[in-house]
């Protein structure tokens, strides 16, 4: 029986490909990284081996079967070349935009030919990681893999191991970024079924302010899998904008973890959409790691035929004096199924804390769900936290009203839905990008099956 | 313009409306007058095209067309405009957004060009100078976390807007103080026209200082129990409704 006992966790069936896979890009090119990214992604592989895909039995995936994802055979995407994108085409992703300083990345790899990141101020990195772990290895030590943790989940374990694509942005202590750093995504594939591990790091210096915007764009054949890992760290005073847009294939899946750190009196504002994608979770975490900090997490999710979207969002209170708003909406069509569940935990530290969570959702047929659940764990005793959830339809009264004023049932409903998400979207600062989110929402509306 | 014959009306099964009798003419302003309870939002709901209601038995003819069978956005298309008791609040949209695409849908319906975004602003600003209304009202959601006088001027406003033929107007006095009531009646006397026609519900007689009926009539039970001219109004000022009620149960009884 010695055949069985040998490396038996490796053997599993639905990781072979991925083991596969582990070998060849350990061979090529990727020895060139430095001593210690090739051990954590040593380490992150064998805790990825060790692990298990989670399950609905797991507290974390109730809701939400991963089974789609760990039975395809997904293939390196760095590997296999999709189709090519134009610079013509590239542009209509550019919010209107092409001075803004940007980072492409075509089925997982960096394209320099797409990028562009001139005009930034003295200081400011903007550069692929690999290359920045070859330049500045001493500036993204201290923080990579320093707050997504391999035990948090397999996934991001499995992203570990692969570390290598992705992007690295720097703001020097003091900086101040006028144009939004764009970080753009897109997933071209043709013929394989391929995966991609985008790992974003991003560490704002003390005082410095900017924003940053994570984009993921598919127009692809074949499934693909985008399995994204991002750290934020924002330091002392400073101020941080973080917009990610998630707007893959409908055929393609998308599992992110979102590390965000603040230390002292900073200010971190995330905004999450999630439109694509036929199975999207987030985990969104942010520690308030300082005193007087503030965090704002918005979200909107729009899921319709069978789409599954999942939020799941965790605030840590460490510190005294902390402020956390969040507010995500959902609007769920169809048969689509949408999950939010919204942690806020407030540590015996975390005195005067001012935390206020709110999660809405709009069910337009009667074949979506929605599972809400947002929880609030209080250990300080001075502390003003609120928190609530709603899942509702469209109120008939208001419907009534607008009809009463000529508008046909069809054109209130989208109205209706439409103004239901517009204080979430109205949230996003960057105008070019808050006037491409409201057309695409409107447009949706428009196509989309509304009828109960 | 209008003609109700022998209008019944039930809801949730109870009969509210028990065979209404009116008929309003172009150029007229009809004042609709009663206690609580008497039917009378009932009456300008089913008018406006409500859902909840069924109706039982009788006719209401508009402009020579089956009111009852249109659907309420076609009401409104064709000049129906009834300003809300409980104008609803819809977050997320500009009253100006909201007013345009309204103004829109009716101008196509009548096979007009519509409006772009600036050409309408040019056509709220004029409205809002003739209505003395705020600047401020146009960009803020619809009635949201406004006051209740707030929201009433709102209705009126649209009304201003929108250049209704009729007019039904759900106790839009109520709950408003005396500078509130004035827009309003400012509002409705400035739109009185030979081609259009009001229909004014309400319980008080106060805002008949302001907007001097042609006709008045009182409500009571579900039915028209009396009609006349102004001096009815100040009639019941003066004796109440139990009054009305009294003679509908001799003339009953007769």
């Amino acid at each position: 029986m010695n055949v069985g006992l040998s490396i038996p966790t490796l053997t599993a069936p639905e990781k072979a490909h991925y083991v596969a896979d582990f070998e060849l890009f350990n061979k090529n090119g990727a020895t060139a990284a430095p001593a210690w990214v090739r051990q954590l992604r040593r380490q992150a592989f064998d805790r990825f081996a060790e692990m298990n895909f989670p399950t609905m039995k797991d507290e974390e995936w109730k809701y939400t079967s991963v089974a789609p994802v760990v039975k395809l055979p997904f293939r390196l995407a760095s590997k296999y070349p999709g189709g090519a994108l134009s610079k013509t085409e590239i542009e209509t992703h550019f919010f209107g935009q092409p001075g803004w300083p940007r980072l492409v990345f075509v089925n997982g790899i960096f394209s320099t030919e797409l990028s562009s990141i001139s005009g930034l101020p003295k200081g400011v990195l903007v550069k692929c990681l690999e290359e920045a772990l070859k330049e500045n290895p001493e500036w993204v030590e201290p923080y990579l893999g320093k707050y997504a943790r391999l035990n948090d989940s397999i996934f991001t374990a499995l992203g570990t191991a692969f570390l290598g694509e992705g992007a690295f942005v720097y703001l020097p202590a003091g900086t101040i970024l006028e144009k939004p750093v764009h970080l753009l995504f897109v997933s071209t594939t043709e013929k394989e079924v391929t995966v991609a591990h985008p790992r974003i790091l991003v560490v704002a210096g003390a005082g410095s302010r900017g924003a940053i915007i994570e984009n993921y764009i598919g127009r692809s054949a074949q499934p693909y899998f985008s399995n994204v890992v991002t750290e934020i760290v924002v330091g002392e005073k400073a101020s941080l904008e973080h917009y990610k847009l998630q707007r893959e294939d409908e055929h393609s899946f998308h599992i992110a973890a979102t590390e965000v750190y603040q230390r002292d009196k900073s200010t971190y504002s995330g905004f999450t959409l999630d439109a694509g994608a036929q199975l999207g979770r987030n985990t969104h975490r942010v520690v308030l790691d300082g005193s007087e900090v503030e965090c704002h997490l918005n979200g909107l999710y729009i899921a319709s035929g069978k789409q599954h979207i999942d939020n799941h969002t965790a605030i840590d209170h460490r510190c005294p004096n902390g402020k956390s708003f969040e507010v995500y909406k959902g609007i769920v069509d169809g048969r689509a199924r949408a999950v939010y569940n919204g942690k806020v935990l407030v540590r015996q530290a975390a005195q005067k804390t001012d935390s206020k969570q709110t999660n809405k959702n709009l069910i337009l047929s009667d074949l979506a769900t929605v599972d809400t659940k947002p929880q609030l764990e209080i250990f300080a005793d001075d502390v003003k936290c609120t928190h609530g959830a709603t899942v509702g339809q469209l109120d008939e009264n208001a419907i009534f009203y607008l009809t009463a004023r000529g508008i046909n049932r069809q054109n209130a409903a989208r109205l209706l839905t439409f103004g239901f998400a517009n204080d979430v979207i109205n949230r996003v600062k960057l105008e070019p990008v808050r006037a491409e989110l409201e057309a695409e929402l409107l447009a949706r509306l428009e196509t989309g099956s509304h009828t109960k | 313009m209008l003609e109700i014959k022998n209008l019944k009306v039930a809801v949730g099964g109870k009969e509210i409306l028990k065979g209404i009798n009116l008929k309003v003419n172009a150029g007229e302003v009809h004042a609709v007058m009663g206690p609580n309870g008497s039917g009378k939002s009932t009456l300008a709901q089913v008018l406006a095209g409500h859902p909840t209601f069924q109706v039982i038995e009788g006719e209401v003819t508009y402009e020579g067309r089956n009111l009852l069978e249109m659907m309420p956005e076609d009401r409104a298309k064709e000049g129906v405009f009834m300003a809300f008791q409980y104008p609803v609040e819809i977050p997320g949209v500009s009253n100006a957004y909201f007013l345009r695409s309204a103004y829109n849908e009716i101008r196509r319906h009548k096979g007009e060009e519509e409006l772009d975004a600036m050409e309408f602003l040019k056509l709220l600003r004029q409205k809002m100078k003739l209505m003395n209304t705020d600047e401020s009202l146009i960009n803020r959601p619809v009635n949201e976390g406004f006051s209740g006088g707030e929201k009433k001027k709102n209705e009126i406003f649209q009304m201003a807007v929108l250049e209704p033929k009729l007019a039904i107007l759900d106790e839009t006095d109520s709950g408003l103080d005396i500078d509130a009531l004035k827009v309003v009646a400012a509002g409705v006397n400035n739109l009185r026209r030979p081609e259009r026609a009001t229909v004014l519900i309400t319980h008080y007689q106060r805002i008949l200082n302001y907007i001097t009926p042609d006709f008045v009539h009182v409500l009571v039970d579900g039915r028209i129990a009396r009609s006349g001219g102004r001096e009815l109004a100040l009639e019941l000022e003066e004796r109440g409704y139990d009054w009305v009620r009294e003679k509908e149960t001799v003339s009953a009884g007769a």
